[in-house]
């Protein structure tokens, strides 16, 4: 084997243009799938870690008629917090947030919303919580830019609110946008006010009532609770991993095209080389190698090819990928627009087994596709292969 | 002592829905140290039984012996066991290994015998030292002239000191001076190093140089010739 590899690096040392042609090629393909799948966990990392910030904590129970999709049910979906979390929430490890469905009025038109109940004091979310804890003539309200930008509303403008109360009175009232927090959560955002709890029990006559329980701990053991269903933090977050699989199956075929065109170059250079060096081929066999050596010569040549890409690969990848980490990919459209978790730019994450997996899959995939156009020779007649007489 | 024992030897090929025979019952003894020759026209045989004396090929009938292994009964591993350990071949059109020095050309039989660096160093200079390319070391075929390229084939046949050089008309694409010394250095080292050399050619240059001659015809032996014994 090592006198395969010496021979192999020979060889392709010396064909000179045609080996780095395909190594250039072999090694932009190395590069590009380690840059795409570092996106895919770079975006898994940032939009697990936005919603985790901003919306899931770590983990949550739900009112058990409490329905996302479904907002028809929100009326009905909240019920009186437990009394057994109530010593965590005091201690600021869990938050109560109370969802009742209502509409504002920006700029005269009528927006469907979710006004969103929630602690100024929390400390288990990055939202702007603490401008809530102010004292003006109307409700205090946060919103997202996703929810700002789309009713051009802005710090410090007034806007008209109104809900139905647990009588299913309707009601209205002023609200003062306080802050505006970005999060790369559209879920967070768009179609969300966010005001005091307390505020919001008063408006609604729900004392006390809450729609989700979000806990800080997702490693804690967590009790079953009566009229409530527990998400824990990997059921919460499964959508964006099955969103990023459906994802990273269309970049497979994305990279599966280049590695194929990589492959192309690899597989046309072998039968090449076992067309033009017959001569080659028997001389090795007179010289005392058998045909299945020359055969597996010719396979470490092919597989040599992804070894020097690699190499190559490193030489030029490593700093385009290591800037790449540091300044990001800025999407050419709007994130926002994507309706998940997306920042507006994503910065590639390179494990270890991503490079190790990509390596592996390189040289594996070359090593077939050397191998295949190298079995030819195990059928070769050496005398006919020595007069350089086509087979 | 015999090297190579050959008892009616058949070369069949097929050809067509037919066959061809190449070889008609040959028999023939080589002993150690021969300079010797298969003369005839093309396709008289020569380059068949260079072939299967070199266990390229393998009879059709009858038998070969190379030191004392039986040609048509070894396996792929053994025949090229054989030809690693026991023989050297030159070929007509050099058949060296392109992209490689003149160096990695001739140490190329060392490194399948596994060799190390040291040994591999010395024989190499040694063998090259024979040829007188000691200064082309680094040089590559496509920098060297016909003669060199042969003689490259030579160093490297001769390097692992095999005890048979099978050569498939070797001075074919030389002009008559270089012919000349590369026969020339052949005979210098079958009578140095004792090395039975076994020719295939029907060029005159190369006939006057042997010390047995064989004369083929449409695969059988047509008659022989022993100009000097070894």
């Amino acid at each position: 084997m090592l006198l395969a590899i010496k021979l192999a690096y020979r060889n392709l040392i010396g064909a000179g243009l045609r080996t780095w042609l395909n190594v250039l090629v072999l090694s932009f393909s190395f590069v590009v799938i380690i840059w795409i799948k570092g996106i895919m966990v770079g975006w898994d990392h940032q939009a697990k870690t936005d919603m985790t910030q901003y919306e899931i904590a770590g983990g949550q129970y739900w009112q058990e008629t409490y329905d996302p999709f479904d907002p028809l049910t929100l009326d009905i979906s909240h019920a009186l917090i437990p009394a057994e979390v109530m010593p965590e929430i005091e201690a600021g490890d869990m938050e109560p947030t109370l969802l009742i469905p209502g509409h504002i009025f920006p700029n005269g038109r009528m927006q469907g919303v979710t006004i969103r109940g929630i602690r100024s004091g929390q400390s288990i979310w990055k939202l702007p919580t603490e401008k809530l804890d102010t004292v003006v003539d109307a409700i205090p309200a946060f919103i997202g830019l996703l929810m700002a930008s789309s009713n051009k509303l802005e710090t410090g403008d007034l806007v008209t609110i109104r809900w139905r109360d647990a009588n299913g009175t309707f009601d209205a009232a002023e609200i003062l946008i306080v802050d505006i927090f970005s999060s790369n959560v559209p879920g967070v955002e768009a179609g969300q006010v966010y005001i005091p709890l307390e505020r919001l029990e008063e408006l609604t006559l729900l004392e006390g009532h809450a729609t989700i329980l979000s806990y800080r701990d997702p490693e804690a053991p967590r009790a079953e609770l009566t009229g409530w269903t527990l998400k824990p933090k990997e059921v919460l977050t499964r959508q964006v991993d099955e969103l990023i699989k459906t994802k990273s199956t269309a970049q497979t075929i994305l990279y599966g095209i280049l590695l194929l065109l990589a492959m192309l170059a690899i597989f046309d250079t072998q039968i090449l080389s076992i067309f033009r060096r017959q001569k080659e081929i028997g001389t090795y066999v007179a010289l005392g190698y058998t045909r299945r050596e020359v055969v597996g010569l010719f396979t470490v040549e092919g597989t040599m090819h992804a070894v020097l890409a690699a190499i190559a690969a490193s030489i030029y990848g490593l700093p385009i990928l290591y800037w790449q980490a540091k300044v990001g990919w800025t999407l050419p459209m709007d994130a926002s627009d994507f309706g998940m978790a997306m920042a507006q730019t994503l910065y590639p994450v390179y494990t270890i087994g991503l490079v190790i997996s990509t390596v592996l899959l390189v040289l594996i995939t070359t090593a077939v596709v050397s191998y295949l156009p190298s079995r030819k020779i195990a059928k070769m007649n050496p005398t006919e292969a020595l007069r350089g007489k086509l087979q | 002592m015999e090297i190579i024992e050959i008892k009616n030897l058949v070369k069949r090929f097929p050809m067509g829905k037919g066959e061809f025979t190449a070889l008609r019952g040959v028999d023939l003894n080589f002993g150690k140290g021969e300079f010797a020759g298969l003369i005839g026209p093309s396709g008289s045989g020569k380059t068949t039984l260079l072939n299967i004396i070199g266990s390229l090929d393998v009879p059709t009938e009858g038998s070969v012996t190379v030191l004392g292994r039986a040609i048509g009964k070894l396996n792929q591993k053994e025949a090229a066991q054989l030809r690693k350990e026991s023989l050297g071949f030159i070929f007509q059109s050099y058949n060296l290994l392109q992209v490689h020095t003149v160096y990695e050309n001739v140490e190329f039989p060392l490194l399948l015998l596994k060799l190390n660096v040291t040994e591999r160093k010395k024989m190499i200079m040694d063998a090259l030292e024979w040829v007188g390319l000691t200064d082309k070391v680094q040089s590559k075929p496509p920098q060297l002239s016909g003669g060199e390229c042969q003689r490259v084939a030579i160093a490297r046949a001769m390097v692992k000191r095999p005890s048979l050089v099978l050569a498939d008309e070797p001075t074919a694409n030389l002009d008559a001076a270089n012919s000349h010394n590369i026969l020339k250095m052949m005979e210098n080292l079958n009578q140095e190093l004792n090395t039975t050399f076994l020719f295939a050619t029907h060029d005159e240059k190369v006939i006057n140089y042997l010390h047995r001659k064989i004369f083929l015809l449409d695969g059988k032996v047509d008659n022989e010739e022993i100009i000097r014994n070894h």
